[in-house]
């Protein structure tokens, strides 16, 4: 019963925060600030669906299976982000900043 | 129940990203939103391997992140260098040109 309600609490608030990252995905101005929102969705809304599953699951073969999705996605996430930020930067893309701000400050 | 709950939570996530894509002003949105399509279908596959009640589906949402990395960085290489041949110190800015 506390497993079951566990199980819909994680599932629940991972499918808040992607949608919640699905609209910012819309609503940011610049590619920065969207890959911000793109990384939430793909690190603690997959954590959470993940762990979700698993705890529906119990400890079988499923789990060990969704464990090792997860610890794929934990390390390739972070990696294409960085690659794709990288690209961008070298691509001739800089971020948007606020114009009224004094240019010695933002370093 | 819980799982058609989570399936509907990621499908309106997947149409979010799809309009980036098909919006996106630059290459690197539209590359953005891809890989958030490519990590939500994992977990879409993953939820309907539960849905089915066939826990081996679970193992081609594995595959799906290895190659949805993968795929990511190979399209990046081509948009940054507009080919698969040279490597990535090379003066390709002559090729380009």
């Amino acid at each position: 019963m506390i497993v079951e309600m566990l199980s819909w609490f994680c599932i629940v608030s991972g499918g808040l925060l992607g949608i919640t990252g699905g609209i910012g995905m819309h609503r940011f101005p610049d590619l920065f600030s969207r890959l911000h929102a793109v990384s939430i969705t793909d690190t603690l809304c997959a954590a959470l669906f993940l762990l979700g599953l698993a705890l529906q699951s119990g400890l079988t073969l499923a789990s060990v299976k969704l464990l090792v999705v997860f610890v794929f996605l934990l390390f390739t996430s972070p990696a294409a982000s960085h690659a794709l930020a990288n690209a961008a930067w070298l691509g001739g893309l800089k971020p948007k900043l606020d114009s009224q701000q004094p240019d010695k400050e933002s370093c | 129940m819980i799982y058609s709950v989570a399936a509907l939570a990621i499908l309106i996530t997947m149409g979010l990203a799809l309009g980036r894509a098909l919006l996106g002003p630059t290459v690197y949105d539209r590359i953005l939103a891809v890989n958030m399509f490519g990590t939500k279908t994992v977990l879409l596959i993953a939820v309907f391997a539960f849905l089915s009640d066939r826990h081996d589906i679970l193992d081609i949402a594995l595959v799906y992140a290895l190659i949805n990395f993968i795929s990511v960085v190979a399209v990046l290489k081509l948009v940054e260098q507009g080919n698969f041949h040279t490597a990535a110190n090379s003066d390709n800015e002559e090729n380009n040109k």
